[in-house]
């Protein structure tokens, strides 16, 4: 079966008790215990003032991991090529629309319209960062990592340049919030590349498979891994933060998941 | 660079100009409009809509109940049209099933339960109503999920949702699947239906056109919501089977970064867009033997892709929005009118744009007036959506 291939130039995380990568890679590696704390997200001070003041929380969020993934990689914004995945995007927004749609005048601000598209956290990373190239959004329900990662990968390959991935979600308020409970803010990047970069941390292979995923050994990172879709990339990064080179199964749809082979 | 081009071995559409492609062919030549006043759900906006009749009588199959909802409705109606279904068996026969890719754009899903249930909640409360099912009607993913088990594929899946280029973007994401080799054929399409989200929210930007949409219309108003299922059946296929049949020949893609709900003035992106669309199929502008335009009917987009076309293409180019016709069916769009350019590839047929009185002086094209017969061996398609997410497909007959 065919194999997908990229080299990983910078990584961005950002979730509960999960400030950057460098905290998350201890976390992983078993050198910090685990301290739970609720996500803070950032000011996205990358936004031009207008925009900033219309940015809701998954949008900071996503600009987050996404700057720093960059950083850590040296490149420029302004040239990267971007996969956003997410389940759910905005619940927020959702939410606050619906609202308004139950009551007598359904007054939407054209603020909260605009902001209801599940692109909205990429137009304002196109936006924050002056960046002409394309963009895709994506959703896969559960399986939305792994899918933005397929894409992302494809796209490295088919265009022979960095492409820079990110996944995150948020949780649903009430009423949404029990029937999706997705327990707090996670995100993940990546920026891919192709084999051979100069700037390669790691390179990784993925292939379809049909084997069980492979769970974290931290207890407390296994639950977010299981509870929010853009966390199911986590093992993944487990194996990046202990420099431990070999396979581990992420999950995708169904009975379908991704083999992700790590060489560090 | 270059593209391989891929077959598109089949193609149905739904919309407010019927159910199927004779309908809509029909449509397209008699230069008809599907769009009616506004009278869906509780609305009570002054505005016209392009809605799909017979929706409310579908029923999913038993197994996908869990499905029900508007949107995945409208997905099934659309399936079944065209011997769609039966095309799609005959490529998991050649490929196998975990071998075909399903790529569908929306851009609100099934967000109309979600809408209705919270008018709910108030008296049950602050609970939705029992019966609620987020994942398989209000997700995203839900209406690819569907499109999935109801053909029974087993390959990678995603919904795109780009807004209103959505559709367009999975034509994007497909090829590279199959050129990556993790896919061999992929259904790509695009299905969106009304809700008061969309209905209300454009209401709100003032982009909503009281009458009928005017697309490139000196006087236009705004755009009038659609809703509709648009299929595609992509394959890979060897050269030696290229005689005859219709071709995916490239797609281009860009951003305009420039706002979230308004489009470049200039039209930068989308011109780049086109051009990189060209540069995947090898072709120059000269190729192209006709346009279908995003041409919403707002003011500023058909200003925007006025400048931006008419710098790229000749006077002599043929080109039009359906959207008087099907209205803006959003996420949908992308892949309905990928099927009027594959309509005007098999039928010879370059479809009118309609509602025009006096022609938007910017654009220094051959806008159709009247619906035309032809031989066009190129067609090109343009999508754009909020958050400057642009792209441009381009179809041809000959590989």
């Amino acid at each position: 079966m065919t194999a997908l291939a990229a080299a990983i130039e910078g990584i961005g995380v950002l979730g509960p008790g999960l400030p950057d990568w460098p905290a998350c890679a201890a976390v992983l590696a078993g050198a910090r215990d685990y301290v739970a704390a609720r996500t803070l997200l950032p000011a996205p001070e990358a936004l031009p003032a207008a925009e900033r003041r219309r940015a809701g929380r998954v949008i900071r969020l996503a600009l987050a991991i996404g700057a720093e993934a960059v950083a850590r990689s040296g490149r420029d914004a302004r040239s990267l090529p971007s996969v956003f995945t997410s389940s759910g995007g905005d619940g927020d927004n959702c939410h606050a629309i619906c609202v308004a749609l139950a009551e007598q005048e359904r007054l939407i601000s054209p603020t909260r319209f605009h902001n209801s598209v599940h692109n909205a956290a990429a137009g304002y990373w196109s936006i924050a960062h002056g960046c002409p190239e394309p963009s895709l959004t994506l959703c896969a329900y559960d399986a939305s990592f792994g899918a933005g990662l397929i894409e992302a990968l494809a796209q490295v390959a088919q265009r022979q340049e960095p492409v820079l991935l990110l996944a995150y979600d948020i949780d649903y308020p009430p009423p949404l919030r029990s029937h999706r409970p997705i327990p707090d803010a996670f995100g993940l990047s990546l920026l891919l590349a192709p084999i051979g970069s100069a700037r390669a941390i790691a390179q990784l292979r993925v292939r379809l498979c049909r084997e069980p995923s492979s769970a974290l050994e931290s207890p407390a990172l296994e639950a977010l891994r299981v509870s929010i879709p853009a966390a199911r990339g986590l093992p993944l990064l487990e194996r990046l933060a202990r420099a431990h080179s070999g396979r581990s199964v992420i999950d995708y749809l169904d009975g379908t998941r991704l083999a992700v082979e790590i060489q560090t | 660079m270059p593209t391989t081009p891929l077959r598109v071995t089949h193609f149905t559409a739904t919309s407010c100009l019927g159910a199927g492609l004779p309908p809509m062919l029909a449509a397209l030549a008699e230069a008809r409009s599907g769009l009616t006043p506004c009278d869906f759900e509780t609305v009570t906006l002054e505005t016209q809509i392009g809605e799909v009749a017979g929706i409310d009588a579908v029923s999913l199959p038993r197994a996908l109940r869990a499905f029900d909802c508007r949107n995945n409705r409208l997905a099934q109606l659309g399936l079944e049209q065209d011997g769609f279904h039966d095309a799609v068996e005959a490529s998991a026969a050649r490929w196998g099933r975990e071998r075909i890719g399903v790529f569908i754009g929306t851009s609100t899903s099934g967000i109309l339960e979600t809408e209705i249930a919270y008018r709910a909640q108030a008296a049950l409360d602050g609970a939705l109503p029992p019966g609620f099912d987020y994942r398989h009607r209000q997700n995203s993913f839900s209406v690819s999920d569907y499109v999935r088990r109801a053909l029974a594929l087993e390959g990678p899946a995603a919904s795109l949702c780009t807004a209103c280029s959505s559709s367009a973007k999975a034509f994007a994401s497909a090829q590279r699947l199959i050129e990556a080799g993790l896919i061999d054929a992929a259904v790509v399409g695009g299905v969106d239906s009304l809700c008061l989200t969309t209905l209300y929210g454009f209401h709100a930007l003032q982009l909503t056109a009281r009458t009928a949409c005017r697309p490139f219309d000196r006087a236009r108003d705004g755009l009038s919501i659609g809703e509709a299922a648009a299929f595609t059946l992509l394959e890979r296929a060897p050269a030696a089977a290229r005689d005859g049949a219709i071709w995916l020949l490239g797609a281009g893609e860009s951003s305009d970064a420039h706002h979230m709900s308004a489009p470049h003035p200039e039209g930068a992106g989308a011109r780049v867009a086109m051009q990189r669309a060209l540069e995947a199929a090898a072709l120059q502008p000269a190729d192209v033997d006709y346009i279908n335009l995003h041409g919403t009917g707002t003011p500023s987009n058909d200003s925007a892709e006025s400048i931006a076309v008419s710098a790229l293409f000749g006077p002599a180019t043929p080109c039009s929005s359906t959207k008087a016709a099907t209205g803006h069916t959003l996420g949908a769009a992308g892949a309905l009118e990928a099927v009027a350019c594959l309509l005007a590839l098999r039928h010879g047929l370059l479809p009118a744009g309609l509602n025009l009185s006096e022609l938007e002086p910017q654009l220094a094209l051959d806008y159709l007036r009247q619906s035309r017969s032809a031989a066009p061996e190129v067609a090109l398609s343009n999508s754009f959506g909020f958050g400057g997410v642009n792209c441009a497909l381009l179809f041809g007959r000959a590989a």
